[in-house]
């Protein structure tokens, strides 16, 4: 029981660290429709920009400046926000397939960086050290599972509340307009690059943040982590989830990882030892089928994108309450 | 009941100033003594060998109802995305309030208090019809990403006053019953209203509006006619593209006739439907 209830705290700890990722991706993509191929690169900037600075100093290594992990994690926020800013910027008018190409090879380039620059980032061998928050109580494994639930749990939440506010606001209806129709939103004075940009770069903070949170609960970052079957992952989880819909977002975190995890168990238990290498692809086959089972059977997501107006339109068949009535269009 | 650019009604006062203006026939003298609304000084533009738009120039004063009436293919909706901001000219100046806004955008060109609606209508379909309105404002502290956290009560405040603005809008374009639905849903017609309260949520002093009457059906043709001049009645400057002779002829004390890109004709529009030029041009022969 002890045992099902640790593994229950790590497994949920993973997916919200997943969640918080998908967050970033759904305003990008469902709020903003901006299409980023790319998630796996920031995710490991901000994996890789946090464990650097809160890492203790090592022979050979550059960085290790042992900075306490809140710091690393804003610091990582702040990496992915400047990065996908700088990198929205230099794509200019941040189109569709423009852009999915760009984050791709920004992705691979990520990639191929955090294996090759060893002094930087360990290369190959990965980052070790990093430091764990509620270390003290690793002594206790569900002490300690459950402290980092908690914590995790309590990040992705005001990263949810500050998104919501977000999508609620002024800012997130002009993202809406322009993703249904750029040329009017134009037309009424909106500076579609300028909101595109800022989007991008909110997106890019937050899944830099996700990849930090995760560094620090498993405590070792390599390359291999983010491989672009991560970016598959996250994609997967907002369509499934309901792309525009935040809550949508965590909830298909949650789902998707949780038939990771338990297709990982089932072919681990099934297939026979010398054909675990092999088996472990099913998992991106059974992922790949969740996403068509979902795309037909429930296009929107499980919960689809709602209806939102501002906070303050309470009212006239429109209120708030309505909003919370009415989650499908 | 409705308020516009200016609060409230100054009507008197904004008609006189478009009878004296279409009474002026000196464009010059005009602009001398006070700064017109819109002043488009010979303004080119070309699309491959074709000038779309050839040296075309064209003064609204302020308060003034202006039609831009001329065959399919004469350039006017050229125009009007040279005036909007959405073309850049090859040649010529394009002036708001005295401002050249030659070298602006769009979106600065709304912010000196220019908007337009567009000859097909383009509300965004999945937002409900008051979350459209409200995108248009200017000026929203909500906009930015932080002041959302760092300055709530101001962004509540603007969003309130918004949502009101609002519904007074759609309350005069008797778009509110439909306030909470989609967009997409909105007859021909009432995209047209749509736009035109989008266009009004920002509170224009120059209004450009390309085909209002456009596939609109006879009862609400009225209606819209009537929902314009009042607009104008309100203070602000209008620019009207339009087929519909008869929305001209009752809206617009002076319209100008456009070409193959040029100035044909301009004055008074009864005179100018009468025009044998215009009538070759534009009517095809047929009596106004």
């Amino acid at each position: 029981m002890i045992d099902l209830l640790g593994y229950g705290a790590f497994f949920l700890t993973i997916a919200l660290s997943y969640a918080i990722i998908c967050l970033g991706l759904n305003v990008q993509w469902g709020q903003a429709g901006l299409f980023n191929v790319g998630v796996a690169g920031f995710v490991a900037i901000g994996a890789y920009v946090s464990g650097l600075l809160t890492t203790p100093a090592l022979a050979g290594r550059v960085g290790g400046f042992s900075l306490p992990i809140p710091i690393g994690w804003a610091a990582a926020m702040v990496a992915g926000a400047v990065l996908s800013y700088a990198l929205g910027w230099l794509t200019i008018r941040l189109r569709s397939d423009y852009l999915a190409i760009t984050t791709f090879g920004f992705a691979v380039t990520a990639q191929l960086a955090a294996l090759n620059l060893e002094r930087l980032t360990g290369g190959p061998f990965g980052m070790s050290f990093i430091p764990r928050p509620f270390s003290a109580f690793a002594a206790d494994p569900l002490r300690f599972g459950l402290f980092n639930l908690g914590l995790v749990a309590l990040v992705l939440l005001a990263m949810f509340l500050a998104v919501e506010r977000l999508s609620s606001s002024p800012f997130g209806r002009v993202l809406r307009a322009i993703r249904e129709d750029e040329t009017a939103a134009v037309s009424l004075g909106k500076d579609a690059k300028h909101f595109r940009l800022k989007a991008f770069a909110l997106g890019g903070a937050l899944m830099a943040l996700g990849g930090a949170v995760q560094a620090h609960f498993i405590g070792f970052i390599a390359p291999d982590n983010y491989l672009p079957l991560l970016t598959f992952q996250v994609w997967t989880m907002l369509i499934v989830g309901g792309s525009g819909n935040n809550l949508g977002a965590v909830v298909g975190a949650v789902v998707v990882w949780a038939l990771w995890a338990v297709s990982a168990s089932a072919i681990g238990a099934l297939v026979p030892a010398d054909q675990q290498a092999r088996g472990a692809s099913l998992q991106i086959v059974l992922i790949g089928v969740a996403l068509c089972v979902i795309l037909l059977l429930r296009p929107r997501g499980l919960i689809g994108e709602r209806r939102t107006i501002s906070r303050f339109a309470d009212g006239r068949g429109d209120t708030r309450w309505r909003r919370l009535r009415r989650p499908d269009r | 009941m409705f308020r516009g650019a200016h609060g409230g009604c100054k009507a008197a006062a904004r008609c006189d100033a478009a009878a004296v203006s279409a009474a002026a026939k000196e464009p010059k003298a005009r602009a001398e003594a006070s700064a017109p609304a819109l002043d488009v000084r010979d303004v080119s533009i070309a699309f491959g060998g074709m000038k779309a738009v050839d040296a075309m120039s064209l003064v609204v004063e302020a308060g003034e109802l202006l039609g831009l009436i001329g065959p399919n293919g004469a350039g006017k909706s050229t125009l009007f995305n040279l005036v909007a901001g959405v073309l850049r000219p090859d040649a010529g100046t394009v002036r708001l309030a005295g401002h050249d806004v030659g070298r602006e955008d769009a979106s600065r060109r709304i912010g000196r208090g220019l908007a337009r609606t567009f000859q097909i209508p383009r509300p965004f379909g999945g937002m409900s019809v008051l979350e459209n309105m409200l995108v248009a404002p200017g000026g929203q502290v909500g906009e930015g990403l932080l002041a959302n956290f760092l300055r709530s009560r101001e962004v509540a405040r603007q969003e309130r006053q918004a949502v009101e603005r609002a519904r007074e809008l759609l309350e005069f374009l008797q778009l509110s019953k439909l306030a909470g639905e989609d967009a997409r849903i909105l007859s021909g017609g009432q995209r047209k209203l749509l736009e035109l309260g989008r266009a009004l949520m920002s509170e224009p002093q120059v209004l450009l509006l390309d085909e209002p009457a456009a596939g609109v059906n006879p009862a609400l043709l009225d209606f819209i006619i009537e929902r314009i001049a009042e607009i104008n009645r309100s203070g602000i400057t209008v620019l009207l593209i339009e087929h519909n002779m008869e929305m001209v002829a009752r809206l617009c004390p002076r319209v100008m006739v456009m070409a193959a890109g040029r100035r044909l004709a301009e004055g008074r529009t009864e005179e100018i439907t009468r025009d044998p030029r215009v009538v070759e041009a534009y009517l095809g022969g047929a009596p106004a």
